[in-house]
This record gives structure tokens, C-alpha cells and sequence, in this order.
């Protein structure tokens, strides 16, 4: 099980965070992924692996300032 | 004309010595000046935070008076120099740095590596995640406070500060709205990025 956002998600092993991201229609170019509190670069979203009892957090930036 | 001691008396009457001594030490830069990070700097300029460094590249618009703390007198400058302006007449004594240049992924670590707390104030959504992404990955030991919904007029309580990780905070209600940016909530969601500043410069991490 992995916590997403604050809610807990069961997903297959070896899920790829791109896949993950891609599935769920974020916008790459308006989010920022941080893994157990850890940004991760999106040029690792490809290879980055989710896995059991990771906590992600997807923020998503809409316009406006 | 002030001396800077009338105005340092004025700081610790209303804010305590305590108080007004670890505001002096802050050192924050404002990314974005608009409906966001003027608000943000007048703000920290009325709580004597010491050390601003403010950053936009566009110059002011008649249609950023409905939010934007600029004067019609402005219109036609750089934010930068327009912000230093009115920020220089609340206290003359403020150490403001400017930098009129738009924010890349290329210039911000000479940008922002003298600055302890990153204030993302900007418009465009890839430019604030370009912005959020970049210092979380090579400044993880600086404070960033970033925004991501304030449009419209929907209840001020919908507007809140997350704690995302240890040093990532997040203003807004996140959502997206047709219909415009408004000065109250604009302000709204400035003075919780603003107020977030003046707590971690006091020692306050939780939101």
C-alpha cells in the first residue's frame, strides 16, 4: 500500500512513478513529485519505482498570481 | 524626515525586541511581483523583515491596479523598481535588493543561493513548478512557501497553508477558476505566504 496525496492506494509491484502520473492525467509540467519528502527530479520520473509504504505527495500548480 | 531609530522604537513598541530581532536577521526573496509577491513585500516591509530580495522582469499595467500594490503613477515601470519605490516609503531604512530579470531554470541558483526563504509569488503555472522543482532539488535546506489557487471570489476559507515536506510549504485552495483574480483573495493567499515567512523566521514550523 502507498499513501498518495493523504490517501492510501493499492498498486502492483514495480509500478513506475511516469506511468503513475501519466494514468492519472497530471499535467508534468505543472506538478512537483515528492516522494517520503524527497523532491524528485523529472528526469527520474521514468525510472523512479513506487513502492509499498512510500507516502507521495502530487502538487499540482494552477495559474494565478 | 524618520530617524531609523524612531522607526526601530515603533517596530519593538508594536512587535516586542523578541519579536522585531529575529524579523531583522530574515533574509527572503519574493519570486513574482504581482497580486502575490507585492502583497508579500509589503507585508514583510511592515513587519521590518530585513533583508528582501525581489525578482520580475514585466513592468506595470494598468490591469494589475485591481490586485497589485502599485499606483497609477507606476504604470509603465519595471515591478521592481515600482515595488522598491512604495517599499521604500514605508521604511527607508529596508534593505531591498532587486533583480529585473525573468526567473530560469538556467539563473536560479546565482539567483537565490544568498536566500534562506524562496517565496514563490508567480502567475504561470510551468514557471511555478519550474521554480518549486528546481529549489526543492538544489537548495533542499532553504524554506520554500509557494502558491497554487487564489482566483476568484470563493470563501476566504478555502484558502489554507500545507506543510507538503519538512521545508515546502504550499498556499492556496488549489483550484483553478475562469473567473479572474481579485484583490481580496490575491491578497488573501499573499498574507498566508507572508505570515508563514514571519513564523519561520520565529522560530514556528508548523502551519
Amino acid at each position: 500500500m502507498i499513501t498518495i496525496n493523504g490517501k492510501n492506494i493499492f498498486l502492483e509491484d514495480g509500478y513506475i512513478l511516469a506511468e503513475y502520473l501519466k494514468k492519472k492525467e497530471y499535467p508534468i509540467q505543472r506538478i512537483a513529485v515528492e516522494i517520503n519528502g524527497n523532491i524528485i527530479p523529472k528526469s527520474k520520473y521514468d525510472t523512479t519505482i513506487l513502492k509499498d509504504n512510500d507516502i507521495i505527495e502530487i502538487v499540482s500548480f494552477v495559474g494565478g498570481g | 524626515m524618520y530617524t531609523k531609530e524612531q522607526i526601530h522604537q515603533a517596530f519593538v513598541e508594536r512587535h516586542s525586541l523578541y519579536v522585531q530581532q529575529l524579523l531583522y536577521k530574515g533574509n527572503v526573496a519574493i519570486v513574482g511581483l504581482g497580486g502575490l509577491g507585492s502583497n508579500v513585500a509589503v507585508a514583510l516591509t511592515r513587519m521590518g523583515v530585513g533583508h528582501i530580495h525581489i525578482i520580475d522582469f514585466d513592468i506595470v499595467d494598468i490591469t494589475n491596479l485591481n490586485r497589485q500594490q502599485y499606483f497609477l503613477e507606476h504604470i509603465g515601470m519595471y515591478k521592481t523598481e515600482a515595488l522598491k519605490q512604495q517599499l521604500l516609503k514605508i521604511n527607508p531604512y529596508i534593505d531591498i535588493e532587486i533583480d529585473c530579470t525573468k526567473i530560469t531554470e538556467q539563473n536560479i541558483k546565482p539567483l537565490l543561493y544568498k536566500n534562506d526563504i524562496i517565496c514563490e509569488a508567480l502567475d504561470n503555472p510551468e514557471t511555478k513548478a519550474m521554480l518549486v522543482n528546481n529549489v526543492l532539488e538544489h537548495f533542499p535546506e532553504k524554506k520554500l512557501i509557494a502558491a497554487s489557487g487564489l482566483a476568484g471570489y470563493s470563501s476566504s476559507n478555502d484558502i489554507q497553508t500545507r506543510r507538503i515536506s519538512k521545508n515546502f510549504y504550499l498556499c492556496g485552495d488549489g483550484m483553478y477558476q475562469e473567473n479572474g483574480l481579485m484583490a481580496a483573495r490575491a491578497a488573501l493567499c499573499a498574507c498566508h505566504e507572508a505570515n508563514m515567512i514571519a513564523r519561520l523566521l520565529l522560530g514556528e514550523e508548523s502551519v
